[in-house]
């Protein structure tokens, strides 16, 4: 990836399921080595806007480049250089850990010595060295979310997408997860990264676009959007700036107060 | 390396995957051999003494083990082949496809590591069975062109119904609708050929049967396994494998990149 260039530059994405318009007009920039976080409720699209940098889906109107590739007429080169894990954890549940890990290396046909190596330094790293040779469907949720992570590094991509990594995760295995993610960051990866928690977004991102009905209503530094806002909390913020709270929830919680 | 070595190297690792699988799933292999194996016997020892009477020309049981083999034979394609509609449902649901379409790998690689991994398993199987109809006094007079005869129009049906699997399999949703969808296939040579003549059927069923494209096949397999010459059935049962295959390889391609977890 060259460093004088975005790491992912979004602009005018637009993409309709039928008469549903999820995404109506994305513009964002992510500079390299830094992490962004799309926040937003369910079905403000961010997995569609995951599926669209990461090739899965083609936009209907606007250009996104990855890596300085184009998504749609470049799509090889953009999965050269990137890491993608969705929403659901997409492990093979038959293999082993040590063998998902394995299978992604053959699959980015690093040699037979570099592909061990590189299985066992994961495993140690996110903690699934004693779980290694059982087969993943034994794994907790939360080791289920660091193996499918693990299986995305094997390659070593510079730019990592992130669909809800956490959701789900108890609050240890989200605050392992967070630590991660940092680890990849001092190494100079850059992190595209969705999520629902606004606790998330403040404690790891550079950037945080909060994406409401398929729109981008905000974008700032969590200092700067909880400035704009005049909250003490992404969470005011998200209440000032869209009029309901970021997760059904709170919602729910502020009606039982009115 | 080039792009075709690539594409080897990106499929022999999906065929060593799903070959593991295989192994670590073994109450579906034997479900897919067991099956056609209790309907062999289920119909040669219930329902042979009778039925085999009833050929023409026949003379009781071993005269019907010798004529429903090569049904059973290509029920066993079949049966692999549905199994292999589970697999990549499971795989379509369970996110991992997602996971392979964003990797830069050969993009077929998936698909044909699936179809070689039927292959294999329909290989054991057939074997399996055949060695089961061996063991009950099935002797086929097929010399070396007749076998070789028969193991094309299996490899050809395999291919065939293993790319439409993958397909029904793809366009099901969900492993439970992938595992009934496809079940026709198991179906349709009771429809045919297979276990009766059909000229002994009504005259509708019997146009049906003698149009659908398991009684060429399963007639080619078993002019091939008497060593007799197929004829024009050959020609038909090559172009239904053809045919199934391009159309199914088409479908199946499409529907991949429209595959979406949950």
């Amino acid at each position: 990836m060259n460093t004088h260039i975005a790491a992912i530059e979004v602009a005018g994405i637009a993409k309709a399921y039928g008469d549903n318009a999820v995404l109506r007009g994305i513009d964002l920039t992510v500079p390299v080595g830094t992490v962004y976080a799309l926040l937003g409720p369910n079905g403000a699209g961010k997995t569609t806007m995951v599926r669209i940098l990461s090739t899965l889906t083609d936009a209907d109107a606007g250009e996104a480049r990855v890596a300085g590739f184009d998504v749609r007429r470049e799509s090889e080169g953009v999965r050269r250089s990137i890491g993608v894990t969705g929403q659901f954890s997409a492990i093979d549940e038959l293999l082993t850990g040590r063998e998902n890990l394995r299978l992604m290396a053959d699959l980015a046909h690093l040699l037979r010595a570099e592909a061990a190596a590189r299985a066992t330094e994961l495993l140690e790293r996110f903690g699934l060295t004693d779980a290694a040779d059982r087969r993943a469907a034994t794994y907790s949720g939360g080791m289920k979310r660091r193996l499918d992570l693990a299986m995305t590094l094997v390659s070593r991509p510079r730019l990592i997408v992130l669909d809800e990594p956490t959701a789900g995760l108890d609050p240890r295995s989200r605050r392992d997860l967070w630590q991660i993610v940092r680890e990849l960051l001092a190494d100079g990866v850059t992190i595209f990264l969705t999520t629902q928690y606004l606790e998330e977004a403040d404690q790891l991102a550079h950037t945080v676009g909060l994406l409401d009905g398929g729109r981008l209503v905000a974008e700032g530094t969590p200092a700067e959007l909880k400035a704009q806002a005049g909250g003490e909390t992404l969470d005011d913020v998200f209440l000032a700036l869209t009029g309901h709270a970021a997760t059904p929830e709170i919602d729910d919680e502020l009606e039982e107060i009115r | 390396m080039t792009t075709l070595t690539y594409a080897t190297r990106d499929s022999a690792t999906m065929l060593g995957r799903n070959l593991k699988h295989m192994r670590r799933y073994p109450s579906l292999t034997l479900m897919l051999i067991g099956q056609p194996v209790l309907l062999l016997l289920l119909f040669v020892y219930v329902f042979g003494g009778t039925m085999g009477a009833g050929l023409p020309g026949g003379d009781g049981r071993a005269d019907y083990l010798d004529y429903i083999s090569p049904a059973i034979v290509i029920m066993t394609v079949a049966s692999v082949a549905l199994s292999t509609a589970i697999y990549i449902a499971k795989d379509a649901t369970e996110g991992i496809i997602d996971r392979f379409r964003t990797m830069p790998i050969a993009k077929a690689s998936v698909l044909t590591g699936h179809v070689l991994a039927a292959l294999v398993q329909t290989a054991f199987a057939l074997v399996a069975v055949v060695a089961i109809a061996l063991l009950l006094g099935y002797r086929p007079g097929a010399g070396v062109a007749g076998w070789l005869g028969a193991v094309g129009v299996l490899l050809l049906l395999g291919i065939a119904l293993t790319w439409f699997c993958l397909a029904l399999g793809l366009a099901a949703g969900s492993v439970e609708t992938a595992s009934n969808t496809p079940m026709f296939l198991v179906l349709l040579p009771f429809l045919s050929s297979g276990f009766v003549p059909t000229d002994s059927m009504p005259a509708g069923l019997a146009w049906i049967a003698e149009h659908q494209p398991f009684t060429p096949i399963i007639d080619t397999l078993r002019a091939c396994l008497e060593g007799t010459s197929p004829g024009a059935d050959a020609w038909w049962a090559i172009g239904w494998c053809v045919l199934i295959t391009i159309a199914s390889y088409a479908w199946a391609r499409r529907l991949f990149t429209k595959v979406r977890a949950g």
